[in-house]
């Protein structure tokens, strides 16, 4: 089990290189890893803007059903989301992005768990199964 | 932070893309882009992401606006060498990178600037 920090720019370009190898490790197809490093990407990026930095853990796991795949948790102590429904909606953003990060990344994986209390921060935990 | 190097061909730019892209490192590439295209006063830029192995929502974003900051240049943007990969996830991810063109490879993308052209 391998926790990263993520503070800058390069810490989000080592969370999508680790996913890469773990994902490629637990036989992912190619699409799949791609789906889930692009996920990973955009939710390292959001601890790293929205959480004002973060930790991302990479695992190696199995489905209830029995398949290898890959759980990455991103946890941070930022100010938390208040309403997680609209966070999840296509276009709404805080920023200046698209507003496709969150709801995107959950569209790329098959499992999205995101908890997040305001004042407190945000735990999200995403998965992909080999098919 | 890695720099993309910018290569003039002719009336046109040449970026190929071999880096793992941190953010910076797109922005970067942007005002490079951008001092070239105003200083060369080249009428296309192909960029080349056959060895990019992810597109996520803020690459994709900085790629439709070098190809908005082309146009201000009277230049225009080809992206080629997609993988199929990136393909699939950036349509499942909701970008369309809307204002950029894209072709298969390098070639076919050369043929669509002089097309323009002609």
């Amino acid at each position: 089990m391998d926790e990263l920090p993520i503070v800058s720019g390069d810490d989000v370009v080592r969370v999508r290189q680790q996913v890469r190898v773990a994902a490629a490790a637990a036989k992912l197809s190619l699409v799949d890893q791609t789906k889930l490093i692009t996920a990973a990407s955009e939710l390292a990026r959001n601890a790293l803007i929205h959480g004002g930095g973060g930790l991302a853990r990479v695992e190696t796991v199995t489905s209830p059903a029995g398949r290898p795949g890959i759980r990455v948790t991103f946890t941070d102590k930022g100010p938390g989301i208040s309403d997680i429904d609209m966070a999840l909606t296509d276009g709404w953003t805080t920023g200046d992005g698209l507003g496709l990060g969150l709801s995107g990344a959950r569209r790329l994986v098959d499992e999205f768990d995101l908890t997040s209390r305001p004042g407190e921060g945000t735990s999200i935990v995403v998965a992909k199964w080999s098919r | 932070m890695d720099r993309v190097p910018i290569l003039r061909i002719g009336d046109n730019l040449f970026v190929s893309i071999q880096v793992d892209l941190q953010d910076d490192t797109v922005l970067q590439l942007q005002e490079d882009l951008a001092e070239e295209l105003s200083g060369t006063g080249a009428r296309g830029v192909i960029i080349d992401i056959t060895a990019v192995e992810i597109v996520d929502s803020f690459i994709g974003r900085m790629l439709t606006t070098i190809g908005s900051i082309s146009r201000m240049f009277d230049a225009e943007t080809v992206l080629v060498g997609m993988r199929p990969a990136v393909a699939i996830t950036l349509t499942e991810l909701g970008l369309s990178l809307r204002g950029v063109r894209t072709a298969l490879n390098a070639e076919k993308g050369l043929r669509l600037l002089a097309a323009r052209d002609g």
